[in-house]
């Protein structure tokens, strides 16, 4: 077998928003930007991982979702509840002080877990919960 | 209960944003835990009177504030009594706790047995373990009474190890 992750999404509530999140406090690369119908499909990703993306998506757009559905999707989102991805950086401190200067939500300073995994965490401006381990 | 579509979408759009206040909550209580934080402060950061707070709180995440900061400071406790080089007492203050009384009760109701036993039994047992299962079997369960599984923190169910 022969198979990479190529792409993965993660929602967004205001576009404006998580582009500045992702591109500016992140430094990410934007790949794609798509509107259709008023909504936004944006595809991001490191500079130096050009295989591997993330698509920031309106969140509840597949039209097979019912209203009841769109609405929990809505409160886990404001809950935070609802996405989560992890990231590496081999500078934990250095790409933590760099975060939380650009005023990002801060969950977890840098810590030593018990389990091994040295990281911090952020919210994303949708309420995405964002890791970063350190790997050096 | 809602007179028109848009005034259901304006009821909506509220309780989210209400929602959003309730994720700084639980944020500030995950990144400061180990400050001398309780409801009253927690409340006024986000404008609101402690009592609905409380109110709010446990209807979205399933415990009330108080509840979830002190399973967030005996989780940390865990893993500082764990690794064995801190006295019980030092720990207690480490992760936020002002009365040691408080946190022995409050450990042993999560965890099921005192603090200083669960510092004896890590030290014998605990290194034999793979990380990642000490990881998965270490964490406090808070059992409650009107929900037939037990949860942590008020979230879902751990489906499996720790991934990653």
């Amino acid at each position: 077998m022969d198979i990479t992750i190529h792409t993965t999404f993660l929602a967004h509530t205001d576009p404006e928003a998580s582009l500045a999140f992702y591109r500016d406090a992140l430094g990410f690369e934007v790949r794609n930007d798509v509107g259709y119908n008023g909504m936004r499909w944006i595809t991001v990703g490191p500079v130096e991982q050009p295989d591997m993306s993330i698509v920031l998506e309106p969140p509840a757009a597949d039209p097979g979702l019912s209203e009841d559905e769109r609405t929990t999707i809505a409160e886990m989102m404001a809950k935070g509840t609802y996405a989560r991805i992890i990231l590496a950086t081999p500078d934990l401190d250095a790409t933590f002080e760099r975060l939380e200067a650009t005023g990002a939500d801060v969950i977890q300073e840098p810590t030593d877990q018990p389990y091994g995994v040295r990281d911090c965490a952020f919210r994303d401006p949708a309420g995405n919960h964002i890791r970063i381990n350190e790997v050096r | 209960m809602t007179s028109s579509p848009d005034s259901g979408q304006r009821a909506l759009d509220q309780y989210l944003r209400d929602l959003a206040l309730l994720r700084q909550v639980r944020d500030r209580m995950d990144r400061e835990y180990a400050q001398p934080l309780d409801v009253e402060s927690l409340a006024r950061g986000v404008h609101m009177s402690a009592g609905h707070l409380s109110r709010q709180f446990k209807q979205a995440y399933g415990e009330s504030p108080y509840s979830y900061l002190m399973t967030r400071r005996i989780e940390r406790a865990m893993a500082l009594l764990r690794r064995g080089d801190l006295s019980v007492t030092e720990i207690c203050f480490k992760v936020g706790c002002s009365s040691l009384g408080t946190f022995s009760t409050r450990f042993t109701e999560l965890v099921g047995m005192p603090p200083s036993t669960y510092r004896e039994r890590a030290a014998e047992a605990g290194a034999e373990m793979p990380s990642c299962v000490v990881k998965q079997v270490t964490r406090p369960i808070r059992r409650t009474s009107d929900r037939a599984q037990s949860i942590r923190n008020g979230e879902a169910p751990i489906p499996g190890p720790h991934l990653a």
